[in-house]
């Protein structure tokens, strides 16, 4: 895909169709020279959360007329707020993306209030109707891509122990979680995976002890949910144990033990975001979406994939890109105590609000939620 | 060079105008306290600019980007002065127990507590008017934050235990408190990938000092410092500290109760951080999570030895503190600089200090005839 062709002059058209249709007042009114603010809660060359962010980031730097400006560990208190106000009073921002979850509310919420004319969008937030109409939410459904890493997994391990060092039990680790587990139990349905908590998002000597403590187990194909999945990949393959990734593609850190991984398409969705912005289209307050929107995708396949799981994975990737999708959390789901989470013929698709309040662990997955 | 230039030209600002040599003489305690701090900041700013130029970066920009993010503007002014209302009072907590000679580096841990205090006063009187709820949070706050520092002053009184070790110890247990209540007791059902209690409610935040962007938090931490300052320097009780911290056997003679005063002192020390925390809470988040644990408590520690201990020199301290920490983001932003190099001018700066308190009496043309 080519953003590149975005002139200054398309941005000043749609500066110009976003001035006719500000009637509602939602809209930025975007000038020449765009500035846009980036603010990472961690460092921005984390080999995770802050770097895939960052990543797209640098997709903008490439358009023309746009400037970006960026910020790293900044925590989410009111020094977020001091951030967001010094890049539109000191920068000239007008578009500003706090990537991290704490920043939403209260301090980008109220930016945006302070700010109406200025365009807010967050990542990983729920925007409802009471928030500022300036403000958006996006967030992509990465479990998705967990699956194909979990089918690939289940493939790869030949003790069928698997492996998952998890941050906290909250709905979206334990979304990602679940539906590692279920892909691998789709290659081999003796598949168990192991998870462990470490209690927070960056915790490097936990999850060193994690990974080391799953290998001791037996478990021979790992993968993570905490914002820096540097620890456990190297950790891991120093270990021979295989790994899949997160956020970004993870690679280059272990070229060898690297199957695949769940990774952010932010370079993808931002250049769509402002595309938007320069055809005087709104980004939807609210706006969601997986593999098929490209929101999300899969890492290329390490060596040690073997055919037969690429086969299995490409069909299934098949499915989520299809029109109809793919429901991963279908009818019938027992979760690891034995109590039917979601009745015989319901499917629950991605965009059912019912999983973002997910509190269980499926069958196959040891481990508790507290 | 440029640096060098500039050295000469910070120096020569710090030094007070020719005067005669009886004036030099009868002020110079006092000429030192602003001369030695002085020199060193500007052997620190020296430094840092050697260190920013060996990365390519003209430090003329640095010294520029720096004055204008902290104090260039009036947002920018704000900016530093939010930023430094919290480290007022946590630096507090530590230099008031340093009257009595002890290390206490567990603020962060009292603002913890404090806050959670705070909100639970305040969630147990919702729809009481909003004055009575932010006085409850008030005295909550303070004895919250107190007791948890009285615990450590109480331990190294009558358990022999260190303070230094205990205090930071106490660090990690407040916030294992704090994620358990807030996971758990005390969660907002509704708060779901990010744990949080519920909030106090917009009626009972304390908001900001009319016609700026601070914080009240800013005034709490004057009043605290300087009835601190008058305390210590002008009371029969602050002189009593004063005798057990410079020789506790020599007080305990005397028959100054030693006990009663470890205690107090702890408790007003840990009292100011717990008020820091209830302003996090009752200004800036209006609940409590894990984003609390900012490390205010940790840079106050910073705040309190530059400040030598002296309560009212905590004040410009803390306000040149906020203010680096203001300006890093356009460091980051304008000339390219990792946020690490905000941390590196600060280490540099504590160096610099640390080691100009063996020039104290030393200056010969300050020295009076005795």
């Amino acid at each position: 895909m080519d953003f590149g062709r975005i002139s200054r002059r398309h941005v000043l058209q749609g500066g110009a169709a976003l001035t006719l249709g500000a009637a509602a007042g939602v809209r930025p009114a975007f000038a020449a020279d765009t500035t846009i603010g980036f603010i990472y809660v961690g460092s921005r060359d984390d080999y995770g959360y802050n770097q895939a962010h960052a990543q797209g980031a640098a997709a903008l730097k490439k358009i023309a007329g746009l400037k970006v400006v960026e910020e790293e560990k900044v925590p989410e208190t009111d020094a977020v707020e001091k951030t967001i106000e010094s890049m539109i009073n000191l920068d000239g921002a007008s578009l500003l993306f706090p990537t991290s979850f704490g920043y939403y509310n209260p301090h980008m919420i109220k930016m945006a209030n302070k700010y109406p004319k200025l365009r807010f969008e967050h990542c990983g937030g729920l925007w409802s109707d009471k928030d500022p109409k300036n403000a958006g939410s996006y967030f992509g459904y990465i479990d998705e891509a967990q699956y194909i890493s979990g089918i690939v997994a289940g493939y790869t391990s030949k003790s069928g122990k698997l492996g998952f060092v998890a941050a906290k039990p909250i709905p979206q680790v334990l979304r990602n979680i679940n539906a590692f587990a279920l892909g691998a139990r789709l290659a081999n349905p003796k598949a168990t995976t192991q998870v462990i908590f470490t209690g927070d998002w960056s915790m490097p000597v936990k999850e060193a002890e994690a990974t080391n403590s799953l290998i001791d187990q037996g478990v021979d194909v790992l993968t993570c949910h905490v914002d820096g999945p540097k620890t456990m990949v190297e950790n891991a393959a120093r270990r021979g144990a295989f790994v899949c990734g997160y956020h970004v593609n993870q690679s280059p850190l272990a070229p060898k033990a690297y199957l695949t991984g769940a990774e952010w398409n932010w370079e993808a969705l931002y250049p769509k975001f402002v595309k938007m912005i320069a055809a005087g289209e709104s980004i939807p307050n609210f706006y969601r979406g997986g593999l098929k929107e490209e929101i999300v995708k899969t890492s290329p396949y390490g060596e040690a994939v073997s055919a037969e799981a690429r086969k299995h994975a490409d069909e299934v990737k098949a499915k989520f890109l299809s029109a109809d999708g793919y429901a991963i959390f279908k009818g019938g789901l027992v979760d690891n105590k034995g109590k039917t989470v979601i009745p015989a013929g319901t499917d629950r698709g991605q965009k059912d609000p019912e999983l973002e309040k997910m509190d269980y662990l499926v069958e196959g997955v040891i481990g508790a939620t507290s | 060079m440029t640096s060098e230039a500039a050295d000469s030209a910070e120096t020569a600002g710090t030094i007070p105008p020719a005067a005669d040599p009886g004036f030099l003489q009868r002020h110079g305690g006092t000429i030192e306290y602003v001369l030695i701090p002085g020199a060193a900041l500007a052997g620190a700013l020296v430094v840092f600019g050697i260190f920013v130029t060996m990365f390519g970066k003209n430090p003329l920009d640095l010294y520029f980007y720096m004055y204008y993010g902290a104090f260039g503007t009036w947002f920018s002014w704000q900016n530093t002065l939010t930023r430094a209302a919290p480290l007022i009072l946590t630096a507090l907590c530590t230099a008031l127990p340093a009257q009595l000679g002890m290390v206490i580096i567990g603020g962060e841990g009292a603002l913890l507590i404090g806050a959670l205090s705070a909100t639970s006063a305040a969630l147990l009187l919702q729809g009481m008017p909003p004055l009575v709820v932010q006085s409850a949070m008030v005295i909550a706050g303070v004895i919250g934050g107190g007791l948890w520092i009285m615990l450590s002053g109480a331990l190294r009184q009558f358990r022999g235990v260190n303070e230094t070790i205990s205090s930071l110890l106490l660090v990690y247990i407040a916030l294992a408190i704090l994620n358990h209540l807030v996971e758990g007791a005390m969660r907002d059902p509704a708060s779901l990938n990010k744990p949080s209690t519920r909030e106090i409610g917009a009626v009972n935040m304390i908001g900001s000092i009319p016609g700026t962007d601070v914080h009240w938090g800013l005034v709490f931490g004057l009043i605290a410092a300087i009835a601190a300052y008058i305390l210590i320097y002008h009371t029969v009780f602050g002189f009593a500290a004063r005798v057990a911290g410079g020789n506790i056997r020599a007080a305990k003679i005397v028959g100054l109760g030693v006990s009663k005063l470890i205690l107090t002192i702890c408790f007003l020390a840990g009292g100011a951080a717990g008020l820091a925390g209830m302003v996090e809470v009752a200004a800036v988040q209006g609940r409590t999570n894990a984003n609390l644990a900012a490390g205010y408590g940790f840079t106050g520690i910073l705040v309190a030895f530059l400040a030598r201990q002296n309560p009212l020199a905590i004040i410009p301290v803390a306000i040149l503190l906020g203010g680096i920490s203001a300006s890093g983001g356009l460091l980051q932003r304008r000339l390219g600089l990792p946020d690490a190099s905000v941390l590196v001018l600060q280490g540099i700066i504590f160096v610099f200090v640390l080691a100009s308190d063996a020039l104290y009496g030393r200056i010969g043309f300050l020295k009076g005839k005795s």
